[in-house]
């Protein structure tokens, strides 16, 4: 097989990958400062994706304000869900917040259920719809546009986290959150702060994962979700480069299984070589060893 | 340590929640045989299908197509002089709690079953169902294996295999073409069955299958498949799902600039509707085989296309087409029978010769074809951003 199919496959991986980074990105933050595993974290793409959808049709609003107001929106539900579901836990075992996580994500997913039914809706693209070729190649400005909007997103979450106040006090809470308290750092308002920003992108990857495959449906977050989750896990959780890397290279690993070994074996691979980053380096790519401190 | 720790048991338990998503379980609960539902004034028949969950839609039309048909027949005075009680119970998609339900209803004494509506909590049912010899007739369950456990259970729509076989042929003698590819969910019995039989007929047709490639249920992205499909430049490319991700193949196949005809089975209904509408241009022109056509004007299926939109105010699919042909059917046998015995009503079901809405159906109980009915099928494609009968196809005719 020639090089065009090589490369138009890489570009398949790369789209498909930068959507799994924009996800594992979520779970990534909420994990690197509140030590949970936040299931729900799918469940709010599909959540952003209705709203989204009810923006385009109920008030016609343009993709610009439609990004303002589903990121508002799902900012919002993720302190909601935190402040109901997750903090009364915050001091039971790991466990018990994992569980509630995934009450959650059932929660969601049986309400939208109920409120839209489970006949998937056809999902407008509005953005441009443009397509560069470059001799056989087919790059849709969708695909540019995710790839792009995902590094922007990461290298601002890093430069959030590392640069300002904020971020200093997130990642103070997540080395002692004790100690970060004694100190005057207000835990809840940066626990809080840490869901916004988390189902923030969860919102923004929403519109851009609806408008590439065109079709929601009260069940999309949860394969997606469990996806990106793995990416996460490959890069590294809690590395916010990591989920990037993790993301794309799960995307590049499915596109070219599919391209060049067998379609039918894609999910077996994808999750063997979880297995085997779990075996050989628990912490992933970009994960630090955790010291213990005497 | 601990972080770790947690991370891997939930891993772990992520993936031993999707491994185990799939397993019924074998409860024998129930073995006593409850009086029969027609000693008292009403004939009791148990409808089973998934009201709610991810295939609710297939599920609610087929119950509403079948209450449509106990309605009618039930003002027509009934069966036997009595009149049908319906017992109704929601599986929500799901194998156990379709065996659940199943013991339910027949813990409320039901005289025969329609249900269920999908192949794999339908082939649960049958399993379950031998032991009670309780007639039982599924309107839409197509996988090849549903009729095979015992000789209570039948069917209103034709196979699996069929479909696959009938739009092989089709291809070839009709359509003329001689490339296909197929692409297919490996997680699914209905479209694996259907994959097979076409490829196999396909191959024994002449026809080259030139990829064969697979995805899984809830996958949303086949560009790389379509990718490496497009490569080989088929006439055409044969996908048996269902119309969800019909509509999302279908939508990518365009963006990658694949320009093979697309064909599908019965599980093809309502991707018109699934599709947004600027990417309607991308299923134009396709083929699927269905088992009935709306718009046909014998007076069996315009009656009921209007009885169904004015009880319903919705357009009936083939799904409630078959639900309602599936009482029709079983309330002939239960009046050759003259009675409710289960054994006279199975008895009866096999000297079915019935004329309806998915056309005409006998059931010849060949060997290794037994509760399987002799039909036609409708060969619908898509003109001008709309569903129109291309043909009424059966192979080798």
């Amino acid at each position: 097989m020639d090089l065009t199919y090589f490369i138009q496959q890489l570009i398949n991986g790369l789209q498909l990958g930068s959507i799994y980074a924009l996800v594992a990105l979520g779970y990534t933050m909420v994990y690197g400062i509140a030590k949970l595993i936040n299931f729900a974290h799918g469940d709010i793409i599909m959540v952003g994706s209705y709203f989204a959808l009810i923006c385009f049709l109920q008030f016609n609003l343009p993709l610009w304000a439609t990004f303002l107001v589903v990121i508002a929106l799902c900012a919002l539900l993720g302190v909601v869900i935190e402040k109901i579901a997750y903090k009364p836990l915050r001091n039971s075992s790991r466990m018990s917040a994992l569980i509630t996580a995934i009450g959650v994500s059932f929660l969601l997913e049986n309400l939208f259920l109920l409120i839209f039914s489970s006949n998937p809706r056809p999902f407008n693209n509005r953005f441009p719809s443009t397509v560069f070729t470059i001799g056989d190649l087919k790059i849709s400005f969708l695909t540019l546009a995710t790839f792009v909007i995902t590094i922007v997103l990461m290298v601002g979450l890093s430069l959030f986290v590392g640069k300002t106040k904020l971020g200093k006090a997130m990642r103070a809470v997540s080395e002692d959150s004790g100690a970060a308290q004694l100190m005057g750092i207000n835990i809840n308002n940066t626990i809080s702060l840490t869901f916004a920003i988390g189902t923030g992108l969860a919102a923004a990857a929403a519109i851009l994962y609806s408008s590439t495959y065109q079709q929601i449906n009260p069940y999309m977050g949860m394969m997606l979700g469990l996806k990106a989750f793995i990416a996460a896990v490959i890069g590294g959780i809690g590395s916010i480069p990591g989920a990037m890397v993790g993301g794309l290279l799960l995307g590049l690993a499915q596109a070219l299984i599919t391209a060049y070994i067998s379609s039918s074996m894609v999910d077996a691979i994808v999750f063997g070589i979880l297995i085997v980053m779990l075996l050989v380096k628990p912490s992933g790519i970009f994960g630090k060893n955790v010291k213990e401190k005497v | 340590m601990k972080a770790k720790k947690i991370l891997t048991i939930s891993l772990a338990l992520a993936m031993a929640a999707t491994a185990f998503a799939g397993c019924g379980n074998k409860d024998d609960q129930n073995k006593d045989d409850k009086q029969q539902g027609a000693e008292g004034d009403t004939i009791k028949i148990g409808i089973l299908a998934p009201l709610t969950g991810n295939v609710s839609v297939y599920g609610v039309a087929t119950s509403n197509g079948s209450k449509l048909a106990i309605e009618k027949l039930n003002a027509e005075g009934g069966i036997l002089g009595k009149q049908i009680e319906i017992a109704s119970e929601d599986e929500e998609g799901d194998a156990t709690k379709a065996v659940n339900a199943y013991n339910k209803l027949v813990g409320e004494g039901i005289v025969a079953l329609v249900g269920d509506v999908t192949s794999k909590p339908t082939i649960s049912v049958a399993q379950k169902s031998v032991k009670d010899n309780l007639p039982i007739i599924t309107p839409t369950a197509t996988a090849a294996d549903v009729t095979t456990f015992g000789t209570n259970v039948y069917r209103t729509c034709f196979l699996d295999p069929y479909q696959g076989e009938t739009m092989a042929s089709y291809a070839k003698e009709k359509l003329g073409f001689n490339t296909v590819a197929i692409l297919y969910d490996t997680s699914d019995d209905y479209s694996i069955g259907i994959a097979e039989a076409f490829k196999t007929k396909a191959e024994g047709l002449g026809m080259t299958v030139t990829n064969y490639e697979a995805f899984n249920t809830g996958d949303q992205d086949f560009k790389s498949q379509l990718t490496k499909i497009n490569t080989s430049k088929p006439d055409a490319l044969f996908i048996p799902s269902y119309y969800n991700t019909v509509a999302l193949i279908a939508t990518q196949a365009k963006e990658v600039g694949l320009n093979a005809t697309l064909m599908g089975a019965d599980g093809w209904d309502g991707t018109l509707e699934a599709v947004t509408e600027d990417n309607r241009d991308a299923i134009e022109g396709c083929y699927f085989a269905n088992h009935y056509y709306t718009q046909d004007e014998t007076p069996v299926v315009k009656d009921f296309v209007e009885a169904y939109r004015t009880a319903y105010g919705k357009d009936p699919i083939s799904f409630s087409a078959l639900g309602y042909d599936s009482v029709m059917i079983l309330a002939q046998a239960i009046e050759r029978a003259g009675s409710t015995d289960k054994e006279a009503i199975i008895a009866a079901l096999a000297e079915t010769d019935y004329t309806g809405v998915t056309g005409h159906i006998t059931y010849e109980n060949a060997e290794g074809n037994f509760g399987n009915p002799t039909k036609s099928v409708s060969i619908i494609t898509i003109k001008d951003g709309q569903y129109a009968l291309a043909d009424q196809y059966t192979p080798g005719k």
